[in-house]
């Protein structure tokens, strides 16, 4: 595979603070990433990991009271955080489009399809209703829907969630975006139906030629949509490299736990069993010390424990927050030493 | 959908039907209609041979259901205090409650739905706060004291406005911002509820993440879903301020429905009462329908039914 | 035995935590404080006055109260009549102080009898439903569907006015919400576990509503009751406003109004002194609702 070079976006040192009733909440504690033309990269981690609010940030979709900086946050060589919000808005559903989780909650119940899936058109290009209207029905068949004039009719609440999902992935496809970026766009939907969203998703990727951030807590997933992968954890990248690279060999045992709760490294058949890493996300109200893995990790050191681990390079492209050699991460969970399998 | 307008007001009829049985009854144990026509210092047989000449000696069931049968035939009996007939009575008063009533809820509708939305909007902040204040002390605040207030202020004070009657327009300012400021609170809160919780769903972010301008977010994709639940809400507001506008429309004597009840009452005018009462629950009927209605309009989930 | 203290004392734990959480919400304290003012008030009434409220006096009409001494140095107000007296010479005070007796009894006893009529249709429309819902509904849809002010005009003035009647009517009429409430809550719990644990274990169908079902519908009860209250006072007074509720010479605030109307112009304090009277109650009483309901709101625990 030939790797694009061209960067639609370029993050670095992404801090995010959030205030809850609790505390000061650091939700992403210094990332840096890059996403090129082309390029699928995925963001794992488990839900609080600070994935969705790194995806919002990017969009300046995060509440106004939530404090973003960066060393850079540039999107096509724009730097995001320095438009206001109302060039912020030009961009989005342009040429940064985002297609969200609940295909169940996120088409406004009271206007039909064509009305929603017409707006970002109507706004961001000088074209007739009418226009828009043929253009609409153009990309519904190329989501795969089929009786594309009738489904414009439609109101959220007569189609399936899988209909559904196909339309958000329209609506954010609509004007051609350089970059999109999908919040776990399948994690609602049957396996079936994941499935065919998945292909369809990466059919269009090669056709728009755009970037993507994939955003999952299923690493199942993650082999079978990205190029390269980041493993979140408790707000920072705890391991990061190309998908064979990760696959081949996890140099961070919390990576390597995840994959160890794949049933068969790829997670395929509909109800398989998912294993769970014992422990839980340290709290990030207040703030951590040292690595936030420490307390769930087998291989817990002294160092561990006292200061932040810095991300190290391991080999090619891969790089990891751990100071164990990944010759005794390979080791870990093995014996399933503690590794309970839930349901 | 027509199938579902038919039963509604099938049910609608059986309502009233109960209502009037209610209201005939009570008013007729309640009082006694042949002293109210015999008229004041009659005397026990004038009395005695009113009961008779009106048939009032008769069970109230039997005149319950000859009053029925003529009010089927849109015969709402005579007043016994104007002795014309009931209906020309109301139709009369009817224009001023009309007036009366529509300007307060559309006064009603323009200081509480932007009133909601800013304070929804923005939730926890001085607005927010102020709006807050404002519906407490509009809850709180007695209709005829409010009336009293204004009254000592624009009328005796500054003299802006006239003291009472429904002869000109500004006859209806005060009345109306009396009536309107009753129904304000319940409406605004409202708004201000369901503005909050739908700014959090996903549609919203969804709105957002196409680029729209906070505007469109707000007014369409918003305002549309936030007011659903206001409506029918909004719609028995009307019908009270239709048929409850009785305190404000005696203490300003605007010569509506509401003043011509109270003149009634006090003059034990039954089949003025009745009819009144009657109309009352009519326009109730009709407006919660209309409401369900307007909800299947603004909500699509609704017409399938 | 053990297992028993420490139950206690985790109750009384819960109770300090509720507690503490209620003191700290300010609408629930600000409406606690006022309610709990005009209720003392009116229950010793007869040690926080010096007049009789009925007493006229010829000489004392219209006397101003003490504020028109303080800035405009009228030589009338004295604190003999603090709020001054009305057209007949009675003490305003006194005539405030005992006509919160007549609203707090009024808001009372209708709200009792309103909230067994409601609460009990509304109970037996949600547990049993089916035909017994459907009759229920009926009823409260008719009810809806009267004009209760009007309703209560016509009932109350026909049946020749007093205090009883008033309560009484203003009972009859103001059961509506408390079925609605009561209904959709009981539906909500007639399927919860405890329900059909007490079924199952052969308890009666009262026994359940009593012991079961109405325990978990208090909270919303309780704000309904709030809300109820604070509309019957407003009705009595508007009703005796309007000359065809309470009767003179009872001091009734809606009556004490209406009597201060003819003299709008000349003494103006004679309108502002009960309307704030009545404002102050009504505020307090919907400030301790809104605090009730936050407070026992799901998400307010």
């Amino acid at each position: 595979m030939t790797r694009p070079i061209e960067k639609v976006l370029e993050v670095r040192d992404l801090q995010v603070k959030l205030s809850t009733s609790t505390g000061p909440l650091h939700a992403v504690r210094g990332i840096s990433f890059d996403v090129a033309m082309g390029e699928t990269v995925c963001i794992v981690g488990e839900s609080g990991c600070g994935k969705s609010i790194t995806a919002l940030s990017v969009m300046g979709l995060l509440p106004k009271k939530a404090e973003v900086q960066a060393e850079a946050l540039r999107f096509d060589s724009q730097d995001l955080l320095k438009l206001n919000e109302r060039q912020l808005s030009n961009l989005r559903g342009d040429k940064l489009a985002m297609i969200f989780q609940e295909p169940m909650t996120a088409l406004n119940p009271v206007y039909t399809i064509g009305d929603q899936l017409t707006e970002p058109l109507l706004r961001h290009r000088r074209i007739s209703k009418r226009e828009a209207y043929s253009l609409a029905e153009r990309i519904l068949e190329k989501v795969g829907i089929s009786g594309a004039a009738r489904r414009m009719q439609q109101f959220p609440h007569q189609l399936s969630g899988g209909l559904r999902q196909r339309i958000v992935i329209a609506m954010a496809l609509i004007c051609e975006p350089k970059l999109v970026i999908a919040d776990e766009p399948t994690t609602a939907l049957d396996v079936t139906i994941q499935a065919q969203i998945l292909h369809l998703m990466k059919d269009l990727q090669r056709e728009f030629g755009m970037g993507m951030l994939f955003i999952t807590h299923d690493l199942g997933l993650v082999s079978r949509i990205a190029d390269r992968v980041l493993v979140m954890y408790a707000g920072q990248i705890v391991e990061s490299g190309s998908v064979a690279e990760i696959f081949d060999r996890p140099s961070h045992p919390y990576t390597k736990g995840l994959m160890q709760c794949l049933p068969s490294g790829v997670r395929a058949q509909p109800g398989a069993r998912l294993g769970s890493i014992p422990g839980i996300v340290p709290n990030l109200v207040g703030g951590i010390k040292g690595c936030g893995f420490a307390g769930r990790c087998p291989a817990v050191r002294e160092a561990c424990r006292s200061a932040e681990i810095a991300l190290r390079a391991v080999a090619g492209t891969q790089a990891s927050r751990c100071i164990l050699p990944p010759e005794e991460v390979a080791k870990l969970w093995t014996e399933a030493v503690g590794l309970e399998i839930e349901q | 959908m027509l199938a579902y307008v038919l039963k509604r007001l099938g049910l609608g009829i059986l309502v009233m039907l109960a209502v009037s049985t209610i209201v005939f009854t009570l008013t007729n144990v309640a009082a006694d209609p042949a002293r109210t026509i015999a008229g004041e210092g009659a005397t026990a047989a004038d009395v005695e041979a009113a009961r008779i000449a009106y048939g009032f000696d008769r069970p109230i069931p039997v005149r319950y259901a000859e009053w029925l049968a003529n009010v089927a035939q849109g015969d709402l009996g005579t007043s016994y205090r104007q002795r014309r007939p009931v209906a020309d009575v109301v139709a009369e008063r009817l224009p001023v409650t009309l007036a009366l009533g529509l300007a307060a809820f559309a006064l009603a509708l323009a200081l509480s739905l932007p009133l909601g939305l800013l304070a929804g909007l923005r939730e926890n902040t001085w607005v927010d706060r102020l709006a807050l204040v404002f519906a407490l002390v509009g809850q709180a605040m007695p209709t005829f004291w409010f009336a009293l207030l204004g009254m000592v202020i624009f009328v005796v004070k500054l003299g802006w406005l006239p003291a009472s009657g429904s002869d000109t327009w500004r006859h209806f300012v005060l009345p109306s911002v009396v009536l309107a400021y009753y129904a304000t609170p319940t409406l605004m809160r409202l708004t201000r509820a369901g503005v909050i919780e739908v700014m959090k769903s996903d549609y919203i972010r969804t709105a957002r993440a196409k680029g729209l301008r906070p505007g469109k977010v707000v007014l369409k994709h918003a305002m549309r879903n936030a007011i659903l639940p206001l409506v029918s809400v909004a719609a028995v507001q009307l019908g009270f301020m239709l048929g409850g506008s009785i305190v404000v429309e005696t203490i300003f004597a605007m010569r509506g429905l509401g003043y011509l009840a109270w003149e009634s009452i006090t003059f034990s005018d039954l089949p003025v009462i009745q009819a009144v009462v009657l109309l009352i629950a009519g326009i109730y009927v009709l407006l919660t329908l209309g409401a369900d209605i307007l909800n299947a309009w603004l909500d699509p989930r609704l017409r399938m039914g | 035995m053990t297992h028993l203290q420490v139950n206690l004392s985790e109750n009384r734990m819960r109770r300090q935590k509720v507690l503490r959480r209620a003191l700290s919400h300010r609408s629930f304290v600000i409406g606690f404080v006022g309610v709990g003012i005009v209720l003392l008030l009116a229950i010793l009434a007869p040690l926080v006055t010096w007049h009789d409220p009925y007493a006229q006096s010829i000489i004392d009409r219209r006397l101003p109260p003490i504020w028109y001494g303080w800035f405009w140095d009228d030589p009338l107000a004295t604190w003999n009549h603090p709020l001054g007296t009305d057209q007949l010479g009675r003490d305003y005070w006194s005539r405030l102080v005992y006509g919160g007796r007549i609203s707090l009894f009024i808001g009372l006893t209708a709200t009792l009898v309103s909230g067994l009529i409601g609460t009990t249709l509304g109970i037996l429309a949600g547990y049993f439903g089916g035909r017994t819902d459907m009759v229920i509904s009926f009823l409260i849809t008719t009810r809806l569907t009267m004009p209760v002010i009007l309703v209560a005009l016509a009932t109350v003035a026909l049946f020749n006015s007093s205090l009883m009647v008033v309560t009484l009517v203003l009972g009859l009429l103001l059961w509506d919400r408390f079925a609605v409430v009561t209904r959709s809550a009981t539906m909500q719990v007639r399927s919860m576990e405890y329900v059909t644990a007490a079924k199952s274990i052969g308890s009666s169908t009262p026994r359940i509503l009593l012991t079961e079902i109405l325990p978990n519908i208090a909270a919303p009860l309780i704000v309904i009751a709030t809300i109820e209250m604070a509309t019957a006072i407003l009705y009595e007074a508007a009703l005796s406003f309007l000359g065809l509720g309470v009767q003179p010479p009872l001091p009734s605030w809606g009556l004490v109004l209406a009597q201060a109307k003819d003299d709008i112009f000349f003494a103006p304090w004679m309108i502002t002194l009960p309307g704030i009277a009545l404002f102050v109650l009504l505020l307090s009483i919907n400030l301790l609702g809104d605090g009730v309901r936050d407070l026992t709101s799901p998400e307010g625990r």
